[in-house]
């Protein structure tokens, strides 16, 4: 774990000091367009409303992560958390990547300062973990003001939603260098909305036959939807340190591979 | 009108060369929630309530998908390409330079973004009936209210994006408009779940009348006000759009 | 070593197996305008991504500011202003705000580069633009706007590739004065060009450039000379009918070159070439003639025309 960790930070640790400029433009470019930000905030909510507590008055309860009964609207809530933070990484990390590297040239700006690779990927990454946070830290504020956070562990899906941005922003980066033109970008919801949807994130798995059950194991974002579920009620076990694992090593990978690209896309 | 069909084969021929990217976002995403929720979280609200309005969820929840699709396609279609073609590619001025009117650009392409709903809805249709959800000719039935919907939103939608200059109004409305409508006018769940002040704020919404009509179609009952009120409510609010378009284009491409 | 801004020797720039710079030798000297000449494709933007330090050298040297590009990066790039092909404005931000940005990834503190914001914007004359969105303005003031971006670091040597492709006329007058400008404030300019008449408004000495390798080099003056003739007669020739007129304008010019649509005759006097032609019973449909330039150069060195 450690040389693998070591292999990968140094890339864009090792000679960052300048992402804060890269950080700086985004908000300065955000502070006009702040409605962006602020309106991102109420799609969970939306969905909190209408399929967990309209549909939810269907269901009643369901079995939770610790197999006791909880509300659905309770058992549905941090999995929209997770899921948004999800669909906010991938979509800041696709399309305005994309659209800065392709377009409107942002980083051959910015490589004809003294910035430099690095400094890009450790500026953008950061911005994109500092958006995470506000949107599951006021997520987390209307479910708790709701009653939905069963245990104070609830604080940790923060960091956690922090975290799974991480995850599927690096992995997103990674896959934006990889595009050609917009029309590429119509293969993200194809990956993206079976994953909202199937990912154990509406329904408990048993829900599924076994065979489906053991297929959704390998979907990112079920691990995500459990982590934060098990935070939100307290419920913890070795699975845990599963789920984290594989969100660490997704947003290590992303970020190796991303150090590569945007070394041989900008720098030849 | 025979000019309206120009700019209908235009948009016709623009889409045999995108069809591809299209594909996911109107055939395959409405199965996706059909079979998610339909399926897998209906075989739940099953167990608990023994079904929804008297028939299983899975039932319930098909023709709803089906109106709430219908809108997405017509305000989708309505929302970007009309800002393209009066913006960043300049289609409508250039058809304009010929004898096209403003007229007939907005009624080419609603007559278009029909086409493109029926298409999208019977297809939809098709695979409902293959999955058990609906009944086949009760469902094709159906396609004729979904195509009503997607055009009240075409009409309007095609008017809010010809006031636009850029592409952050169209997603406000898609975020703040569009998708909380395909939340909670009744596709996914009936709106007396609602709580009861927000039961008549839903009436004034033009998905909820889509949905109960396409519902009542596709399931052989009778909706809330009756068919003809329902559908006497779609067709004003199309004919108003569709009227709305046609001004604003002219205020806004003959300057 | 030389006092020279930037050396290059045996430089050499490859894309896997394609050669885009074929080991190119050339000096920039302190306080000079200094060109790169040739068609698109000729390797000088390459050339121009090394100086940069934005892209590798694949074999030679190249020494800028006395630095290595390769190892020095960042602090050369911190005393260099590079205009791009391509403009790569916020298209998001004002014009002042694009200023401030970009003086803040030199790690500039806010209050030094405010005032050189409005310096700049005088000097490129968009003053009346400050809080305008860069979407609003035209080709021509992004441009000015590029330039006056790339001196916020108040840079002792200037790369501008490309400046005024794609501007009309009146705009490229207006940009080629502000470079007359610093080119007086002491700033050395490196630009690239495929238009001659550029090459020869602003450039001191050139280099002319053909698939990846220098032809030519010398003052713009300089070059006409030792590869041209004084003057030029231009004779264009009823459709059909320029092979039969070529075959009797023989022995009329030093040199002659024939294009598709007219030939070009090189001699000292184009005047009394023309009288000549004409008592040998030759009438083209139009003529003109002409001083000979930079175009007339690299056609003779490379056979082909810089812009086709």
């Amino acid at each position: 774990m450690t040389t693998l960790l070591m292999r990968v930070i140094p890339l864009p640790l090792r000679s960052a000091q300048r992402a804060k400029y890269v950080f700086e433009r985004n908000v300065m470019v955000y502070r006009r367009g702040w409605m962006v930000i602020f309106s991102g905030i109420f799609e969970p909510l939306f969905y909190l409303f209408s399929i967990g507590v309209g549909l939810g008055g269907y269901i009643g309860d369901v079995t939770g992560p610790g197999g006791e009964l909880v509300s659905y609207t309770a058992f549905v809530a941090p999995a929209l958390l997770a899921s948004s933070a999800m669909n906010g990484a991938v979509f800041e990390s696709t399309m305005n990547i994309f659209f800065k590297m392709k377009y409107q040239k942002t980083y051959d700006a910015m490589l004809s300062t003294p910035i430099g690779v690095p400094d890009i990927a450790v500026g953008e990454i950061s911005w994109s973990l500092v958006r995470g946070a506000l949107y599951a830290a006021s997520f987390m504020i209307v479910m708790a003001g709701l009653g939905y956070v069963e245990s104070w562990w609830g604080l940790l899906a923060v960091p956690a939603a922090v975290l799974i941005g991480f995850a599927f922003g690096a992995v997103g980066m990674a896959c934006s260098t990889f595009m050609r033109s917009w029309q590429d970008f119509d293969y993200v919801t194809v990956v993206t909305l079976p994953l909202f949807l199937f990912s154990a994130t509406f329904y408990p798995l048993s829900v599924y036959p076994p065979v489906v059950q053991q297929l959704t194991r390998f979907s990112p974002l079920y691990h995500s939807v459990e982590l934060i579920r098990a935070l939100t009620f307290g419920v913890f076990d070795w699975s845990l340190v599963g789920h984290i694992a594989v969100l660490i090593g997704m947003g290590a990978l992303g970020t190796m591979v991303v150090g590569r690209r945007l070394h041989r896309l900008l720098l030849t | 009108m025979n000019t309206s069909l120009r700019m209908y084969e235009r948009s016709a021929r623009v889409y045999k060369g995108v069809w591809r990217g299209s594909v996911f976002s109107s055939f395959v995403n409405p199965f996706l929630y059909l079979i998610a929720m339909g399926m897998f979280l209906g075989s739940l609200v099953d167990e608990q309530t023994g079904g929804v309005a008297g028939v299983s969820y899975l039932e319930f929840l098909a023709p709803g998908l089906l109106a709430a699709t219908a809108m997405q396609t017509g305000a989708g279609d309505s929302a970007w390409p009309v800002l393209a073609g009066i913006k960043w590619q300049r289609t409508y001025p250039a058809a304009l330079a010929s004898p096209l009117t403003t007229r007939d650009l907005v009624i080419g392409h609603l007559a278009w973004v029909a086409t493109r709903v029926a298409l999208v809805s019977v297809i939809y249709v098709l695979v409902a009936a293959a999955l058990g959800a609906m009944p086949l000719i009760d469902g094709l039935l159906a396609v004729i209210p979904a195509v009503l919907t997607g055009l009240a939103f075409a009409g309007f939608v095609t008017w809010f994006s010809a006031t636009l200059e850029d592409g952050i109004g169209l997603t406000n409305l898609f975020r703040f408009g569009i998708m909380p409508l395909f939340l909670f006018s009744g596709t996914f769940f009936e709106i007396s779940q609602l709580p009861d002040w927000m039961e008549p704020i839903a009436y004034l919404t033009p998905l909820w009348h889509g949905v109960e009509l396409t519902r009542s179609v596709a399931l052989g009952t009778e909706p809330p006000f009756g068919l003809l009120v329902h559908a006497s409510i779609l067709i004003a609010l199309i004919i108003i759009g569709a009227a709305m378009a046609v001004r604003q284009f002219r205020k806004r491409l003959y300057v | 070593m030389s006092d020279a801004l930037v050396t290059a020797h045996d430089l050499t720039k490859r894309f896997g197996d394609f050669t885009a710079v074929d080991s190119i030798d050339f000096e920039v000297q302190q306080g000079e305008a200094f060109g790169f000449l040739g068609p698109n494709g000729a390797g000088k933007s390459s050339t121009m991504r090394m100086i940069g330090a934005v892209s590798p050298i694949t074999s030679g040297s190249l020494s800028v500011l006395g630095l290595d590009p390769a190892t020095q990066g960042p602090e050369l790039r911190s005393r260099i202003g590079v205009v791009p092909q391509e403009d790569s404005l916020d298209v998001e931000l004002t014009v002042a705000e694009n200023l401030m940005i970009y003086g803040r990834y030199f790690g500039l503190a806010r209050s030094v580069i405010r005032p050189r914001i409005e310096e700049l914007l005088d000097f490129v004359q968009l003053n009346g633009k400050r809080d305008e969105k860069v979407d609003k303005l035209s080709g021509g003031m992004k441009r000015r706007l590029t330039i006056a971006r790339s001196l916020i670091n108040q840079p002792e040597l200037l790369i501008l590739d490309e400046p005024t492709t794609g501007l009309d006329p009146q705009a490229r007058h207006v940009l080629w004065d502000r470079l007359y400008r610093l080119k007086q404030d002491g700033v050395t300019l490196i630009v690239t060009t495929h238009y001659m008449d550029e090459a020869e408004q602003l450039c001191d000495r050139l280099v002319v450039m053909d698939q990846a390798q220098i032809v030519a080099e010398g003052a713009p003056a300089d070059l006409i000379v030792q590869h041209s003739t004084r003057e030029v007669l231009e004779m264009r020739f009823p459709p059909g009918t320029q092979e039969e007129n070529i075959a009797q304008l023989s022995g009329l010019a030093e040199r002659m070159e024939i294009l598709p649509d007219r030939v070009l005759l090189y001699t000292p006097d184009a005047d009394a070439t023309s009288t000549e032609a004409h008592a040998r019973g030759i009438r083209p449909v139009a003529q003109v003639s002409r001083r000979s330039s930079l175009e007339d150069v690299f056609l003779k060195l490379t056979g082909r025309s810089l812009v086709e």
